[in-house]
């Protein structure tokens, strides 16, 4: 549905998007991840047609976005960063001027309205003011003005920044919905639980450049120590002789911090042979945890910073 | 693509009726503004109280030309004449509770009728004024010198002491060897004239009226749109204060739509297939229509409360009005297209509008001001449409005379316009 070829937008001598190329099918919600001024707006903004690349191509269903009028935006649906809303007018309102931004009026115009704030669960708040909604309320509408006219692909420019939990649910619900129904999604952010939990395949996006594009299991791969065991031993060990726990071909990292062990493993079914080991050349030990690395673990491994940075 | 401009449209008028704020300021504040200067300066056709001057005199003098000089000022409509002492007329006129005051000096009467025969010293009467109030200054001093005229004249034909003051002046003549020996008999034997006047008319009823008086009087006619039909101050307070709160409207449509661009609402409407026409043509288009709503309501407010009446041509009046609002949305294009935020814009448009405003004579009529100014306000198209509004209402001009300031506004509008267009900022 959204195919991306080496985009690059410059602002002066800063390179914001530098040669960044993605995909999203029908059916696939793609996470454009990447810290704040990554260019990850940048990007959304060239995909909807709104800034013109200095170089690359957006294809839009296997053809190039022509000029503002160009019919195929009706194939986009969308969802600023910002609560893009006439505060003032009535939710109803609101979707009836953006149903009419694509020509929407009449009983068309009525259906599309109604079924889009059916979507998003404001069915019975459609002659309120937009001023008098919550912050979540606004979001969910925020959502439901690009879904009026049916777009094959979304482009959902972080949705849920500032949403309290219920409503980010709410959201989440929503999208995978638009998912079933076939729509290609792309969904931008920095919070990397909502890309792992929503999306199948994530770009990873730092300095206007893509640092990765898989899915969750395969960035996993990328990481050198996808679980990290945390043993707590018995007594302190200062010395070199769990330095050949390193020659084990399961482990991956060794970290020692007085007592407390952190032992890297590629696969979780290590640990028994790993735990075994100690025991072995005696080390006994209290208390076993282990977790798994985290989109956030596999950016610092990628970029050498922190998402949130 | 219509759709979408006329729902684009819709939204303006309404978000613009649903903010109760810019009703307020651009509709009620207007009249508000243009019912006090409309009061202010001329109301619907009497002459305001506040046009007699406050004038304050001390009598030192106390002779009957004196006396005769304060009774014909008491009795001028201009003035509200009250005594006052030398000290106490000086502190009024700092503090502004008197325009202007007159100080009579002591033997005013006596010098001031010998000077009026010959070419004896003359006597000073003091003007203390107020610096800011100039021309009520010159007013008092032309009233003054009328009354002063009458008032010695009388004393020297018929007064008391017209007898002696006759003998006076003879034996002035004898002694004053500046005149030309040629011209003394004449003068002699005018001064014996009045004498042997003087003689024969003491205690003759209605000879005492006699002197030198003022020989013509006034009649003042205000040219107005027809004979009859008085001079309306509200209808160019009315198109003055329209003018400048239109103005207002035009910073709102720019104020507007740099708001959009930082709320993210530009980016959603600039995401729909829309041209470019089309999104900043209908905010043009909404913005015109709202300050012609603006201007057609004061209009009908001054003419049910106050009787302002277009006197002119109605559809030059609707034209003027349209051509206008189109200059006004175009303005309001322009200061989008040239600002960067809300806030460092705001500031600069307010400034700009109010030097329009100003220069095109909605405060102050443009005839005030100097010659070089008013030649170059032809400059700003507020000019055009005060002067416009003021040739459609209480002027009562033509069709024809509204087509000049109809076509250099919507040259204006055509200006701003491109000019808006080609320095917009389409891309975020």
């Amino acid at each position: 549905m959204l195919e991306v070829k080496g985009l690059r937008k410059s602002f002066g001598p800063l390179a914001a998007v530098d040669g960044v190329s993605l995909r999203a099918r029908a059916g696939e919600m793609v996470g454009l991840l990447g810290p704040n001024g990554a260019g990850k707006t940048t990007t959304v903004s060239m995909i909807a047609g709104l800034l013109r690349p200095d170089a690359g191509e957006v294809l839009i269903a296997g053809r190039p976005l022509g000029g503002d009028t160009d019919p195929a935006k009706r194939n986009i649906g969308l969802v600023p960063q910002q609560i893009a809303l006439y505060e003032e007018l009535p939710a109803g309102e609101n979707l009836a001027l953006f149903a009419a931004l694509y020509g929407l009026e009449g009983s068309a115009g009525r259906r599309a309205i109604g079924s889009a704030l059916d979507f998003v669960g404001l069915a019975d708040r459609g002659k309120d003011r937009v001023a008098t909604f919550s912050g979540g309320m606004k979001r969910r509408l925020n959502l439901a003005a690009a879904l009026l006219h049916d777009p094959e692909l979304l482009l959902l420019d972080e949705p849920t920044v500032g949403v309290d939990p219920q409503s980010r649910n709410a959201i989440f619900d929503n999208l995978e919905a638009l998912k079933k129904r076939g729509k290609a999604l792309l969904y931008t952010t920095h919070y990397m639980e909502e890309a792992e939990r929503l999306c199948d395949r994530l770009v990873i996006i730092d300095h206007g450049k893509v640092v990765a594009d898989d899915t969750m299991h395969g960035l996993y791969r990328l990481l050198p120590a996808a679980n990290m065991l945390s043993v707590e031993l018995d007594e302190a060990e200062d010395g070199a002789g769990l330095d050949a726990l390193r020659r084990l071909p399961e482990v991956q990292s060794l970290e020692k911090r007085g007592a407390g062990l952190r032992i890297g493993v590629r696969e979780l079914a290590a640990t028994p042979k790993v735990l075994a080991w100690l025991l072995d050349h005696g080390y006994s030990y209290q208390h076993v945890a282990s977790e798994r690395a985290d989109l956030e673990t596999v950016f610092l491994s990628l970029t050498g910073r922190s998402l949130r940075d | 693509m219509y759709t979408a401009w006329k729902a684009l449209v819709r939204k303006d008028v309404r978000l613009f009726f649903a903010n109760r704020r810019a009703v307020l300021m651009s509709v009620v504040a207007p009249i508000a503004m243009a019912s006090f200067f409309g009061y202010l300066f001329g109301g619907n056709g009497g002459q305001p109280e506040a046009t007699r001057i406050p004038v304050l005199v001390v009598d030192q003098d106390g002779s009957p030309i004196s006396r005769g000089i304060v009774a014909r000022m008491s009795g001028d409509k201009a003035l509200v004449l009250m005594p006052a002492g030398m000290e106490q007329a000086r502190e009024a006129v700092r503090k502004g509770k008197a325009t202007v005051a007159f100080v009579i000096p002591e033997k005013f009467g006596e010098i001031a009728a010998r000077a009026f025969f010959g070419n004896a010293a003359k006597p000073e009467i003091a003007l203390l004024y107020d610096p800011t109030h100039g021309a009520e200054m010159g007013m008092v001093q032309g009233i003054l010198s009328g009354h002063v005229m009458e008032a010695v004249s009388q004393e020297a034909f018929g007064g008391p002491g017209s007898s002696r003051l006759v003998k006076d002046s003879l034996a002035d003549l004898d002694k004053n060897s500046g005149l030309p020996p040629d011209l003394k008999p004449s003068l002699t034997a005018m001064l014996k004239a009045i004498g042997q006047w003087n003689a024969q008319s003491q205690g003759r009823p209605g000879a005492s009226q006699a002197g030198l008086t003022v020989p013509f009087g006034t009649r003042t006619e205000a040219i107005t749109s027809g004979t009859g039909i008085p001079y309306n101050g509200y209808a160019h307070y009315f198109g003055g204060m329209g003018v400048q709160f239109i103005l207002f409207v035009g910073i709102e449509v720019g104020m507007g739509l740099l708001l959009q661009r930082r709320e993210g609402l530009w980016s959603r409407l600039r995401a729909a297939p829309l041209s470019r026409s089309v999104l900043l043509g209908s905010r043009a288009a909404s913005a015109a229509i709202t300050s012609m709503f603006i201007l057609v309501f004061m209009f009908a407010f001054a003419r049910v409360v106050f009787g302002v009446r277009i006197q002119g041509s109605l559809p030059g009046f609707l034209g003027i009005c349209a051509a206008f609002s189109l200059m006004t949305a175009a303005f309001g294009l322009l200061i989008a297209a040239l600002g960067k935020t809300p806030e460092a814009t705001r500031g600069i448009a307010i400034l700009g509008t109010l030097l329009m405003v100003m220069l095109g004579g909605a405060w102050v009529p443009t005839f005030l001001f100097p010659q070089m100014l008013q030649k170059l306000t032809l400059a700003v198209p507020t000019r055009w449409a005060v002067d416009g509004l003021d040739a459609m209402t209480w002027r009562g001009m033509g069709f024809s005379a509204s087509l000049g300031p109809m076509a250099v506004l919507v040259g204006f509008a055509l200006a701003f316009g491109a000019l808006a267009v080609a320095r917009f900022r389409w891309e975020e």
